[in-house]
């Protein structure tokens, strides 16, 4: 493993500076209990072992079907959840270890964007009380200066400021979500993660939310962590993307690379579902995965993709597969490539 | 939604930035709408203002004894009649209504903050502590309410503050169970994550950001919880373990008046009380109905 | 489901635990610590320091509880202070009156409750389904002693219908019809405190079976609606009130102690009262835990009725 990590490490991040956020052998498992006593009987995996790092201004997309642990991997490295081991360096600096206290500074540099913007906004309060709480956590900024901030916040996600005073069940939910990124913007973070930002929006309305953390990116110089569960989502706004199955990265390549040329039998599957985005697409041919995911509290032995994996060998069922740099940037856990 | 959201967003602040409605008036209209509840809080308004205004309104001292007017109809000297000892009911039914509701209002409040808290704190934080807490839980539940009041009561000697203090000791588990429920489901919910990620202390996020949203349930079950202390509170008085003559309250002076010949000669003795309790409840619960209703999320939410 | 029901049990044993410990806290902390025995005033304080020294009065709290408990267990309640006679055998010889009573509620409560509860759902919004949700609503706030002393006030005095109190007319040999005659009006009383709450339970749990496709198929096809209401209906609409009984005990065994007090019904309730208005501690605490237990296991039989009935719900 420690290889791997080595391996990683030298092509990604042989600049250290340029490297915002390195995620070192993440585990997150979460007991299983059960029987008389509520004893722990077994751990469901939600996360093992998931390296990757971060440019700044980058923006790296996470794909993964439902359960697979990215959305969990994303809790876990803004800490809502305690990692069961593993290293999270914010621009060098291990957080996984920090407690409440310790951990404030950093809650300013990395905020999230959530998926469902109907419980993601306290229904009781006002859109400018919800935008005002990241301030008053702080203590930043007198009461003037922060219904500013508010307001401009509020222009700059496409809302009238004049709404700050409204409920959000006021709101559509697209509208919803942008006021959801302007909570996310106020602290002026480093790193935004969106959490699945628009899978619970409708067509139409996820481009337009896209644009707008686009044109975000540019103007705040943010650096994005994208989590979707397709791999269509994710093509417009990520410039690397890391696919992850059972808990586990199967593959972590520059979108252009991953697109053209996916290495994992996993990823093509997942590419081979994407519908054209136009007619003069070459029609690929659809990969059928036979199966379900099977449970991550009792993972297959060896590479745990290899229930479903069309390619699979014997070996793969014994030796669990490294995530190797097969060319520069391009990396993929799987036992074809050896 | 055909249309792009920006025009939306224009249209809908310029039509309705003049007539919007906050929560509080959907659930102030949604409340009006319903008859038996606006009754309710109609007809307690005038009882809670009555009995307030006791001393100044009373025409009778409560505790004047004339033996020559022991029961004596109800007439325009004694509206609604005299006891046994020749007191004026109408005077002792507003004095005693003041012992009742307080009762009924401070040992909802104690009740309600203890068990709001512990179920915060047990929904909030989970395992061991919850565990604890729900099995402590489990344990008052279990003794039938009326057998450990009236045991407390006897062994602390009954007076109103031990009353109270007995209730609301007692009568938390009910609030907490709920408290716990719907802390259990809110602290998950996104907009609490997202209080915690701006590094949002625990405190704060129980008391700011999920106690507001749970309160809906706690104000209802508060107010059925008036009428129920009321209830108990007239129950025990009437056994002789509540509130102690001469002081009146609307359960004590009902025990006096289980007497063959009261029975027989002088009915409004026993009945006006019993309806002053009957009535007073029925406000509450008719109030907790209609609040139930008007603070249901999925009707404010829309 | 066996494991669900030896896991419920397992969980009473604290609960119990805890409810021993409550109660024994009680009297121990109660004025002139009346743990075991009533003491002669008037004795001096030598004699009263070697008899308490003798009963084990001095010892450290937790050893008072564990030799309490021990006594507890092997069935031992301790004597009454002022009747002077086993706790045991006095709850015991009072228990049958408490017993009938209840039972009789039980039954009263049933054939009013459930038939107005089944009409108020199948005929949701008429004028009967108003009248009885309103009659609840009264139900729910009338003091119960308050109901009992008009009932009395009315057909035992006014009217002369029933008797005022007791058991049976005194000195009478056994006599069924005069049992009755005794019976019916506390018992009705009795069956008033849980009434209302039954016949809403009922009224729900009736109209979410109504509502249900394989009721509407059972219309679609033509059956008549009596057919659909009573045969089709019923049957699953009354499931979830069978679990109700097992939580109308605590209210029943609650309610008992105003019900027998105002009725001079010699029952295991108007023992309480008396013993509480005599300070009686080892009977208070007696019946105290005799109803915890009781309310313990009804809770544990709506549980377990529950998950027999229902089998959608696994464990």
């Amino acid at each position: 493993m420690t290889e791997t990590l080595k391996q990683e490490k030298n092509s990604i991040t042989q600049d250290k500076s340029d490297v915002l956020l390195e995620v070192e052998g993440l585990k997150k498992y979460f007991p299983v209990k059960a029987g008389l006593l509520q004893k722990t009987v077994g751990h469901i995996k939600a996360v093992d072992d998931v390296s990757f790092a971060i440019k700044k201004g980058e923006t790296f997309g996470l794909v993964g079907e439902s359960g697979c642990g990215k959305s969990t991997t994303g809790r876990t490295l803004i800490r809502l959840y305690e990692p069961t081991d593993g290293k999270i360096l914010f621009e060098g600096k291990d957080i996984s270890g920090l407690n409440e206290k310790q951990l404030k500074p950093y809650r300013k540099d990395i905020q999230m964007v959530f998926q469902d913007p109907y419980s993601s906004l306290n229904p009781r309060k006002t859109v400018g009380t919800i935008l005002e709480e990241p301030f008053r956590v702080h203590k930043l900024y007198s009461k003037a200066e922060r219904k500013e901030r508010v307001e401009h916040l509020l222009e700059k996600v496409g809302l009238n400021p004049d709404l700050r005073n409204r409920y959000p069940h006021e709101f559509s939910g697209g509208q919803r979500q942008r006021i959801g990124i302007a909570r996310a913007l106020t602290l002026n973070p480093k790193l935004i993660i969106g959490d699945e930002p628009v899978s619970a929006l409708d067509v139409s309305i996820q481009s337009q939310v896209l644009n707008i953390m686009d044109d975000l990116q540019k103007d705040f110089g943010l650096t994005y962590l994208f989590i979707a569960h397709d791999l269509g989502v994710v093509k417009h706004i990520s410039d690397r993307i890391g696919v992850m199955y059972l808990g586990r990265m199967m593959e972590v390549a520059p979108k252009r690379e991953l697109y053209s040329n996916p290495l994992h039998p996993y990823t093509q599957a997942l590419l081979s579902a994407v519908p054209k985005s136009h007619p003069s697409e070459v029609k690929k041919e659809r990969i059928i995965l036979k199966g379900d995911v099977p449970s991550p509290s009792n993972p297959p032995t060896g590479c745990v993709f290899h229930t479903r994996c069309p390619k699979a060998m014997d070996h793969c069922k014994v030796e669990v597969p490294k995530l190797q740099e097969l060319e520069p940037g391009h990396f993929v856990a799987c036992h074809l490539y050896n | 939604m055909g249309k792009p959201e920006n025009n939306v967003i224009q249209q809908q602040s310029d039509q309705t930035l003049g007539k919007r409605r906050s929560l509080l008036s959907i659930i102030v209209a949604k409340f009006m709408q319903n008859k038996l509840a606006v009754f309710g809080l109609f007809t307690l308004a005038i009882i809670i203002t009555a009995c307030v205004l006791a001393p100044w309104i009373a025409p009778h001292d409560p505790n004047f004894q004339n033996l020559r007017n022991r029961l004596a109809p109800p007439g325009p000297e004694f509206w609604l009649g005299t006891d046994h000892l020749g007191r004026d009911l109408f005077s002792r039914l507003l004095h005693g209504g003041q012992v009742s509701l307080t009762v009924g209002f401070v040992a909802m409040l104690g009740a309600v903050s203890i068990g709001t808290t512990i179920g915060a704190i047990a929904g909030f934080f989970g395992g061991r502590v919850d565990a604890f807490l729900m099995r402590l839980v489990d344990v008052i539940i279990s003794f039938p309410n009326i057998f450990l009041l009236i045991t407390l009561v006897a062994v602390l000697e009954p007076s109103m503050e031990i009353l109270i203090l007995v209730f609301a000791l007692l009568s938390w588990t009910g609030t907490s169970r709920l408290v716990r429920g719907e802390f259990l489901t809110l602290k998950n919910r996104e907009f609490v994550l997202a209080a915690r990620t701006i590094g949002m202390s625990n405190t704060r996020i129980i008391f700011g950001q999920i106690l507001p949203s749970a309160m809906g349930p706690v104000i209802v079950a508060a107010t059925l919880a008036v009428g129920g202390f009321i209830l108990a509170e007239s129950t025990l008085s009437f056994l002789g373990l509540g509130i102690q003559p001469p002081r009146a309250s609307w359960g004590n002076m009902l025990t006096y008046s289980q007497s063959v010949t009261i029975f027989r000669t002088a009915v409004w003795y026993p009945t006006f009380p019993g309806l002053m309790i009957l009535i007073t409840v029925l406000c509450f619960n008719f109030i907790g109905d209609g609040l139930r209703d008007a603070l249901d999320p999925r009707v404010v939410e829309k | 489901m066996t494991t669900y029901i030896i896991r419920r049990l397992i969980m009473m044993i604290p609960i119990l635990i805890g409810i021993s410990i409550l109660s024994f806290a009680i009297m121990y902390a109660a004025p002139g610590k009346p743990t075991v025995l009533n003491l002669d005033p008037d004795i001096s304080v030598e004699d009263r320091e070697r008899q308490m020294e003798r009963l084990g009065l001095n010892d450290p709290a937790h050893i008072q509880y564990l030799r309490w408990m021990g006594n507890v267990l092997q069935g031992d309640l301790g004597n009454s202070f002022t009747r002077k006679q086993p706790v045991t055998q006095l709850i015991m010889d009072r228990l049958p009156n408490t017993i009938i009573l209840m039972v009789v509620s039980t039954f009263l409560a049933v054939i009013i409750a459930i038939p107005f509860g089944v009409l108020s759902a199948t005929r949701q919004y008429s004028k009967l389904d108003y009248g009885v949700t309103f009659t609840s609503f009264i139900g729910l706030a009338t003091p119960n002693f308050w109901l009992g002393l008009m009932l009395i006030m009315v057909f035992s005095v006014q009217l002369g219908w029933t008797p005022v109190g007791g058991v049976s007319t005194l000195g009478s040999e056994f006599n069924l019809l005069d049992r009755i005659h005794h019976i019916i009006l506390p018992a009705f009383v009795l069956a008033t405190a849980d009434m209302a709450g039954l016949t809403r339970y009922t009224r729900s749990s009736m109209l979410e079976v109504i509502n249900q496709d394989y009721i509407r198929t059972a219309r679609a096809k033509g059956f008549r609606e009596r057919t659909v209401v009573y045969k089709h209906g019923l049957r699953n609409g009354l499931i979830p009130i069978i679990t109700i009984f097992g939580l109308m005990l605590p209210t029943f065994i609650g309610g008992s102690v105003v019900v027998e007090t105002l009725f001079s019904w010699p029952g295991i309730g108007k023992l309480f009262i008396d013993a509480t208005f005599e300070r009686d501690y080892p009977v208070i605490m007696a019946i105290t835990m005799f109803a915890a237990v009781l309310t313990v296991i009804g809770n544990l039989i709506a549980d377990i009725l529950y998950a027999i009935m229902d089998p959608r719900i696994e464990y």
